[in-house]
Formats: C-alpha cells, structure tokens, sequence
C-alpha cells in the first residue's frame, strides 16, 4: 500500500485516491496544430523514476494532486494541489 | 537437438536417462549478426525462430538481459483466446490461436496446449446483446467456434458457479470461445529457444543492452553488458520496458505506459474447472482457470497506477479475492499459494505496435497491454515476416505509431487514451 499525505486530510492509503497519469503534460492551445495535440494527449515520456503524477483523493477530499512519486520503489518526494489557486490559499492559510 | 518422441522417452526411461543433451546451446556474442533480436521472452524467441525457419536467414542473435522467459513469459495467467472484435485484430489473434494449434508439433515440445474453453460470464440482456453483436462477427469472419450460452447450457457445462439469485450481479448465460485455453507459458519459452538454437540462432542470456550507436538514420551496434554488438538489422521486443530501450535508440516518448499486472496461484486441488472462466460486470475483472498440476491460476485487473515495479499492491489482491469468492464461492478456503507482478506495456488505445521505426533498421514490437501472451505465437511470425522484408504485412498494417495522429486508433475496448484503462 502507497500511503499518500493529502495537503487537507492528512496521510492516507492510495486505495482512497485515483490516479490519473502523468502530470507534467502541458496541453496545448486548443487552436493549436493537431500534432501538439497528438503529443499531449498520446505520447508519453513514462519514466522509470521519479515523476510528476495527479491523483484525485476521491473518497476524501476530491482534489486533485500533483504527486512527485518514484515508479520504480514507489516512494513519494512531494505531494501538493494541483489547482494553483486552491494551492495559493493553503499556502496563505497556513 | 534431440528430437523428442514416445520412442525416445521409453528408449532413455529403460537405460536410466543417459540420451538427454542441452536444449539449447549457451553461445559467446559474436562481434556481428545479420539481425538482432532484443528481448528474450515469448515474443522475441519467436521473431528469431520464425526468421529462421519462414525467411531462411542465418546470422540471427537474441540478446536476453535476464534468463529466458523471467519477465512476463513467465509471469501471465496463460490464457489464449481470440475473441477479438475489430478488423485487423480479429485476424491477427485468429491466426495466432492456429499457429497455437499446432504448436506443439511445429517445435518439437509439448506446450501442453489444452483447448479447454473460454467462457465468459454475461449478467444482463445488454450484455448478452453486445456479446452476441461481437460472436456473430466472429462467426462471419471465421472463427466459427464462437457461441452464445444460455443459463441452462452453463449450469451444466460449470456447475458449481454462483447462481444463487442473490449474487450482486446473477448470471444469465455466457459468450464461449471452444478452442480456446491455455498452455504451459514456461514450456513456449523454452520450445521456440530450443528449436530456433538448432536452426542456428544465437541465445544470449544475461546480456543487457545499456545504449545504441546511431549513423545514417540507422542503429549502427548496440553496447551490451557483454559486449559490443553490431547488427544490420535490430528488433526490439522488450515489453514492459520498451520505452526505456525507445530513449537508448535517441527517442523521446512513446503511446506506452508501463502498468503491473498481479497473477495469483492457489494451493493444488482436485480437478475442479475444466474451462478457462471470466467474469467482468460493474468494475470487476477476473479470470481463471485450473493449471495441470491443481492450482487455480487467476488474476484481475491492473494496479491502477504507473509502475516499474515487478511486485503488486494489497488492494487488488483483496479486489481480486472479492471477484473469485463472487463467482466461485467454493473457493472460500482455499489457500493463495504464490503471487507475483509482471510490468506491461499498456498501449494508448489498447493495441500492440508491430512496426517500423524513424530509424531505418530498426523495428518495434510492443505494446501488448495484458494480452501478449496468446499473441506470442503470431507476433514472432508477423515481426519476423517485418523485418524480413521491410514492410509490413497487409494483416498488422494498423498495428502502426502513427494510428493515433491519423485517428484511426485500435481501441478494442472503447474506453479511450488513458493506458490504465485498456484491461
């Protein structure tokens, strides 16, 4: 089991979160030529290492996180929101 | 080699075994081959014997990092089946599952091919409409063995299923493929390396590839951790860690995420599932079947997230024991003997890629989510038939990279570009 710290709930087990995929796409202008499109939504990099990830914590909180996790030991480096703005006020709040 | 017969085995039974000789041979790395196969599983073993054996060439190595059939050759739960749906799929698993027919004579070694049935559980009229659309296409593009079964054909072909009117999801009949089954996956290893070794191939075990060297738009020769090799053509059929070898030969990114798939083995019961059983409604994904020896062979879905890691997580295991007591509640207490994980290449759209490469030597095999297994036979008769000729066949022409930019993706299950989804 990955335990996985949630910047709002604490440090919980991975069954209670989704993983969505790799994190680090930058999707494109949605005018943007058709192969950078193909690019963000096809190819990947998937590295064997560490890598930035987004889970949803779904049966907790429901936001979605960026998780810098190792593919290899499963090790977690960093956890933190996704969204900028939701990340700017835990930020202040705390 | 020593062929195999009833003769030989009665012959070496009477003076105490002294007739047995090295399946294969254990040869040093020569410094040049005509073609290179990287990867040593199913797949790779049987590109090099069908190159021998359908094309003639000679000249042909199998460089294997680990020992053959370590990775995930020998870590499926050994279904073959081909059941496919879309054109070009259809008839690549359907030849596959002929070339499976008669495997065991084509090699000289008994795969134990056993073609028990492949039943699939069906648990609404929905389902049972969407199976009958998919069988009766089979049936019209010829894999006639295809058949909808209603509950009473099922209760008396598997009777001890659940069918209790209060199981969350009761079953109503079932989708049947009657040739297919399963086989020893170890056995297939060894049979295409024993019989491509005495048509010439070269078998190199614990060598690793570490990284390539590139002039003129091809790959030159390949550093290995014995040795340098170089090659006129190369073959890349890693499964698992494709992308990895992808960015060796200066490439970035490939439709491929790797993915664990767990496999589970119980302790050996009498005989008690003659057929290969799957049940998948709502979420669930469970297949199994009973190996030769007794023990239940299963498994499930993927570990739902990213990973290089060849060991599993503990809540597909419960999710996986969920399913078996869900369907075959006799199994209660049972015990699990072993589990284990293998890494997959999950494809974009769920499909393999047997194809060429911006490099003009270079040829890829990948891709094959969690169906490789049944696949091996034909993919190393249509990669080889690839790098023989240096196109490719009319049956895998859509088994391309460029599927995805020209939108004309495989995607067998529907269920979109995310790898973790295509089961």
């Amino acid at each position: 089991m990955i335990r996985i710290r949630c910047p709002f709930c604490g440090e919980r087990d991975h069954s209670e979160f989704s993983y969505g995929g790799d994190g680090s796409i930058d999707y494109p202008a949605l005018d943007a030529p058709v192969d950078d499109w193909v690019e963000a939504v096809y190819q990947r990099e998937n590295i064997r290492g560490v890598q930035t990830e987004t889970w949803q914590h779904t049966s907790g909180c429901r936001q979605w996180l960026l998780v810098e996790r190792d593919t290899m030991t499963h090790e977690i480096h960093s956890v933190r929101m996704a969204h900028e703005g939701v990340a700017t006020l835990v930020e202040a709040g705390k | 080699m020593t062929r195999f017969s009833a003769w030989s085995v009665i012959r070496n039974g009477l003076r105490g075994q002294p007739g047995w000789s090295r399946q294969w041979r254990d040869p040093e790395p020569k410094k040049h081959y005509d073609i290179v196969i990287v990867g040593g599983g199913l797949h790779g073993l049987a590109t090099a014997y069908y190159l021998a054996k359908n094309h003639g060439l000679k000249n042909i190595a199998v460089l294997e990092k680990g020992w053959l059939g370590g990775g995930n050759g020998g870590r499926n739960t050994t279904i073959v089946r081909s059941n496919y749906f879309l054109p070009g799929n259809r008839q690549f698993y359907e030849h596959s599952l002929q070339l499976w027919e008669n495997l065991s004579h084509e090699l000289n070694y008994n795969v134990m091919f056993s073609q028990r049935s492949h039943i699939a559980l069906l648990h609404s009229p929905a389902a049972i409409d969407g199976a009958a659309r998919r069988y009766n296409t089979m049936r019209l593009t010829g894999t006639a063995d295809a058949e909808i079964w209603d509950l009473e054909q099922l209760k008396k072909e598997v009777p001890h299923l659940n069918y209790g009117p209060d199981a969350r999801f009761p079953i109503r009949g079932a989708a049947v493929q009657k040739r297919a089954g399963t086989a020893r996956h170890d056995a297939v290893a060894w049979g295409y390396a024993r019989a491509a070794d005495a048509l010439g191939v070269d078998i190199i075990q614990n060598c690793e590839v570490t990284a390539t060297s590139r002039a003129d738009g091809k790959i030159k020769s390949l550093s290995t951790s014995r040795g340098e090799i170089s090659a006129d053509k190369v073959g890349f059929a890693v499964a698992g860690n494709t992308t990895r070898l992808w960015q060796m030969a200066g490439f970035n990114t490939l439709p491929i995420e790797s993915h664990k798939l767990q496999a589970f083995v119980s302790e050996p019961l009498k005989p008690l599932l003659d057929q290969v059983v799957v049940f998948g409604v709502g979420g669930a994904h469970f297949y199994i079947s009973q190996s030769d020896k007794g023990g239940m062979v299963f498994g499930g879905d993927i570990d739902w997230y990213k990973s290089y890691a060849q060991r599993g997580n503990l809540p597909i295991v419960q999710d996986v024991a969920e399913c078996a007591i869900s369907i075959l509640p006799c199994l209660g207490r049972v015990r699990l003997l072993r589990h284990w994980s293998g890494v997959m290449d999950m494809s974009m759209d769920g499909s393999p890629f047997i194809c060429k490469t911006p490099l003009r030597n270079l040829y890829l095999n990948a891709g094959w989510n969690y169906g490789g297994f049944k696949a091996s036979p034909a993919s190393g008769w249509y990669f080889a038939d690839l790098i023989a000729n240096d196109r490719p066949h009319a049956t895998i022409e859509r088994f391309n990279l460029d599927r995805f930019a020209q939108g004309v993706i495989l995607d067998e299950r529907g269920a979109g570009p995310d790898p973790k989804l295509h089961g």
